[in-house]
């Protein structure tokens, strides 16, 4: 049985951010509920019922509620302030990364179609590359991917690069990410999305800049030669 | 209203001359509309938990004929050769969530308690409106044979999960489920008049109809929380409702107001549907808050630790509950200054739920602590609520959600709200109030059996998913080995399943016990508990009627253990012995407010 609470090992460049603050919370959460059950069972056995106990007539304690209303005011506060400077890193329109790789992702029942500008460099023209359940993108480089959906409303999920973001029809949603390592990680969908949803899954291909390249210009001869 | 009074006025006379339907089906007592909305939302409660079973055996066992020959009954729609159909699974999620949300624990909290506690609790004969009440009961048994009827006909029941995401939802293109959609939105939509009819009867009840002397605080917690419960209701549903039908014209005669198709808007969907939604998570937990305050206040033999402060707090939890429904978006697409206000007003709930957390822990605080079943329902509810308002913060952090949004964390995070929280501060209530519902006790032997087995095995059940949620596995999947990631998992999901059995098990211990007590449990008298409200003066269970001449109410709910009494409780009507310079003497004909501190 797997019962960590440790998150996957991140692969982006805001993940670390992200899962400190995770695992802040989890420590200042963690702490209050060891603390609340063992009070609470600490109350409930020492002054359960036997021959001859009276309970104390006590109506309440303003300053022990104005302690705890603060501490836990000032506790949650802080944290969303926290929060908020990571939110804006990663979702905050002036703080998407201007060097970008942009590609899209169109997203449909059941699968992740992505398209990758071809020799004219442009997106969203005929000589886009596209491949299917798989997002190819080059490591140390960041990649917006604009996200959409031909149907219903899917969810874009990369566990490992803390990415995620639903695809809603209608409307083209920008996302950002930069990978820290080569390899393969999983994509995922995560919005109930119909019978198929369980297996709408698929991969990231986290390439070298120079294998990215190489990946792109080989697409680029395969889909010339197909015309 | 005239009719309304005058009908109280004339219960006594009346109630000799009720025939058997008039008194068991068609009844506007408040007390046997409780008892019917016991009955059929326990059913209801039932059925849900036999599909979460369901759900759990395809987790558990993915793949795997149903064990006890359950193929042989299901059609080849469903599970051909007793394996269940991705569609079938999804509907399943689906139905299992709406059985459980708006036929199980809607009414067990608002239907049950609000008609039993409401009026016997401010001293009333009956509700405001008796009539309307009979209603709001008769409407549910409609709406529920609508939504039991889609599993029959083509295609199934609705496969778009509770919340209903446009344009999911809109259409059978996308679901395979054409009919099945049509009639859950037609049963809510008939279900959201019940709940309509029924909040406004207990708004009404509670500001006209409270005996003399009953200030507003001196009301007790379970109706002040049922009270404002009513309000979200009041509110909350019409935007359901309202929803819902624009849903329909979408999937019926080709509107489109959330397809995309003709410039509809899916995002639109989720914010009405999180309106009413987040309200909705309120109306389904601050009933039991009330009910584990009387409680634990009663068992412990103490007043309520800090009685205003927990009223104040129900209030602050149901205000702030209408400005934070889109974190339920925060991955939807939406203005990420927008998401931050959410996140803002979403934490701060996290200060009444602490006020009310500390307050039950001060109630116990040098108490007289009786370890009967509904105390221990009670306690674990404060136990769990802890985890559920814990798990939450990690939710409420936007940057944290998007990773577990829409993970296992949240279905840990809102069955420990919902079980670990509103269905044991049900089991609180039911195991505290049978006495007065059918003037018997429940066993304690098997209450304590169904305790102990359920407290365990719930957590057993629960607690792992949120690990489930942290290693990044989705919820609403049919089959997670799709998944080279979560296959590891596997284990821990047939152990979650194993423990869910046991714990959806035990549960016929209790049904056992609530039966046979109705009929052989020990005779409880008028005030098993030694509490002090105002339903434990009337007779178990009570009269049509209620009260034989209509109480005057002296003091606060919670005069327990006073040092000036021998009695460690003392009863809300109980005249001071010295009129004047008894401690909190109320001039019964003067319901003002001014005397209550």
């Amino acid at each position: 049985m797997n019962l960590s609470w440790l998150m996957p090992e991140s692969v982006s460049t805001f993940g670390p951010a992200l899962d400190n603050l995770y695992y802040v919370i989890l420590w200042i959460t963690g702490i209050v509920f060891v603390v609340t059950e063992v009070v609470l069972v600490y109350f409930i056995i020492k002054y359960r019922h036997k021959e001859g106990r009276k309970a104390t007539y006590i109506e309440g304690s303003s300053k022990a509620e104005w302690i705890w209303t603060s501490a836990t005011a000032v506790i949650v506060m802080a944290l969303a302030i926290y929060s908020k400077g990571i939110w804006d890193t990663i979702r905050h329109p002036d703080m998407f990364p201007e060097n970008a790789y942009e590609l899209n992702v169109t997203a449909k029942q059941y699968e992740w179609n992505a398209a990758y500008a071809g020799s004219d460099g442009q997106l969203g023209t005929s000589d886009d590359i596209v491949s299917r359940n798989q997002v190819h993108v080059p490591v140390d480089q960041p990649v917006i991917v604009n996200l959409q959906s031909e149907d219903v409303i899917h969810s874009f999920f990369l566990p490992q690069l803390r990415v995620k973001h639903d695809a809603v029809p209608g409307r083209v949603w920008p996302i950002w990410f930069e990978a820290t390592q080569t390899g393969e990680f999983p994509l995922a969908c995560a919005e109930l999305c119909g019978l198929g949803h369980y297996r709408m899954g698929g991969t990231l291909i986290v390439h070298s800049k120079e294998d990215f390249d190489i990946w792109l210009s080989e697409m680029q001869i395969e889909a010339e030669d197909d015309e | 209203m005239s009719s309304a009074i005058s009908m109280g006025d004339s219960h006594s006379e009346d109630h000799h001359h009720l025939g058997f339907i008039r008194t068991y089906i068609f009844s506007t007592d408040h007390k046997m509309i409780a008892k019917q909305f016991l009955v059929t939302s326990l059913l209801f409660l039932a059925i849900g938990g036999i599909l979460a079973a369901m759900i759990r055996w395809q987790l558990g066992f993915p793949g795997q004929p149903l064990p006890f020959n359950l193929g042989a009954i299901l059609p080849n729609t469903m599970a051909p050769g007793g394996i269940i159909l991705p569609e079938f699974y999804n509907s399943l999620v689906t139905m299992h969530a709406t059985f459980m949300v708006f036929f199980a624990l809607m009414p067990l909290m608002a239907g049950v308690f609000g008609n039993l506690l409401i009026p016997l609790q401010i001293g009333a004969d009956d509700m405001a409106f008796p009539r309307l009440n009979m209603l709001s009961f008769w409407i549910t048994p409609v709406a529920g044979a609508v939504m039991l009827a889609s599993f029959f006909v083509e295609g199934g029941a609705a496969g778009a999960g509770w919340t209903s995401y446009a344009p999911l939802s809109t259409s059978g293109e996308w679901t395979g489920v054409y009919m099945g959609q049509i009639l859950w939105l037609v049963s809510l939509i008939i279900l959201g008049f019940s709940s309509i009819t029924g909040a406004l009867n207990y708004v009404t009840t509670v500001i006209a109809m409270r005996a003399p002397g009953m200030t507003w605080f001196r009301i007790p917690l379970a109706t002040w929380s049922l009270f404002i419960t009513a309000w979200l209701l009041l509110l909350a549903i019409p935007i359901l409702t309202g929803g819902l039908i624009l849903l329909l014209f979408d999937q019926t005669i080709g509107t489109a107001f959330f397809r995309p198709e003709g410039s509809g808007e899916p995002l639109m969907w989720q914010h009405i549907f999180w309106f009413f939604g987040h309200p909705e998570v309120y109306i389904l937990i601050l009933p039991a808050m009330g009910f584990v305050s009387e409680v634990i206040a009663n068992r412990s033999r103490k007043p309520v630790f800090g009685y205003h402060s927990m009223v104040v707090a129900l209030v602050a939890i149901a205000f702030l509950g209408w400005i934070v429904w889109g974190h339920h978006m925060f991955q939807s697409g939406m203005n990420p200054f927008l998401g931050m206000s959410f996140m803002a007003t979403t934490v701060v709930i996290a200060v009444p739920s602490a006020i009310k957390t500390f307050n039950w822990l001060g109630t116990l605080w040098k108490g007289d602590i009786h370890f009967d079943t509904p105390l221990l329902h009670a306690v674990s509810f404060v136990a769990l609520f802890v985890v559920g308002g814990l798990s939450g913060i990690f939710l409420a952090s936007a940057p944290v959600d998007i990773y577990l949004h829409d993970t296992y964390f949240i279905v840990a995070h809102l069955h420990y709200v919902l079980v670990g929280g509103s269905l044991f501060g049900i089991f609180a209530g039911i195991t505290f109030w049978y006495p007065k519902i059918f003037g018997r006790m429940m066993n304690e032997t098997l209450g304590k059996i169904h305790w102990t087995v359920s407290f365990i095995t719930y957590n057993l059940a629960f607690f792992p998913m949120h690990n489930l949620g942290v290693q990044g596995m989705m919820r609403r999947i049919y089959d997670p080995n799709q998944y080279e990631f979560l296959q590891s998992l596997q284990s821990t999901n047939t152990f979650i399943s194993k423990s869910v059995f046991v714990f959806a098990g035990i549960q016929i211990i209790f049904a056992i016990n609530f039966l046979w007590s109705m009929k052989k449990g020990k005779k409880s008298g008028d005030n098993p508990w030694d509490s002090n409200g105002l339903e434990w003066t009337c007779p178990s269970p009570p009269p049509h009627g209620n009260f034989a001449e209509v109480p005057i109410v002296y003091r606060g709910p919670y005069e327990y253990s006073h040092p000036d009494r021998e009695q460690d409780f003392w009863p809300q009507d109980e005249a001071p012995v010295d009129d004047l310079d008894g401690p909190e003497y109320t001039d019964p004909n003067e319901s003002t407010e001014s005397n209550d501190e």
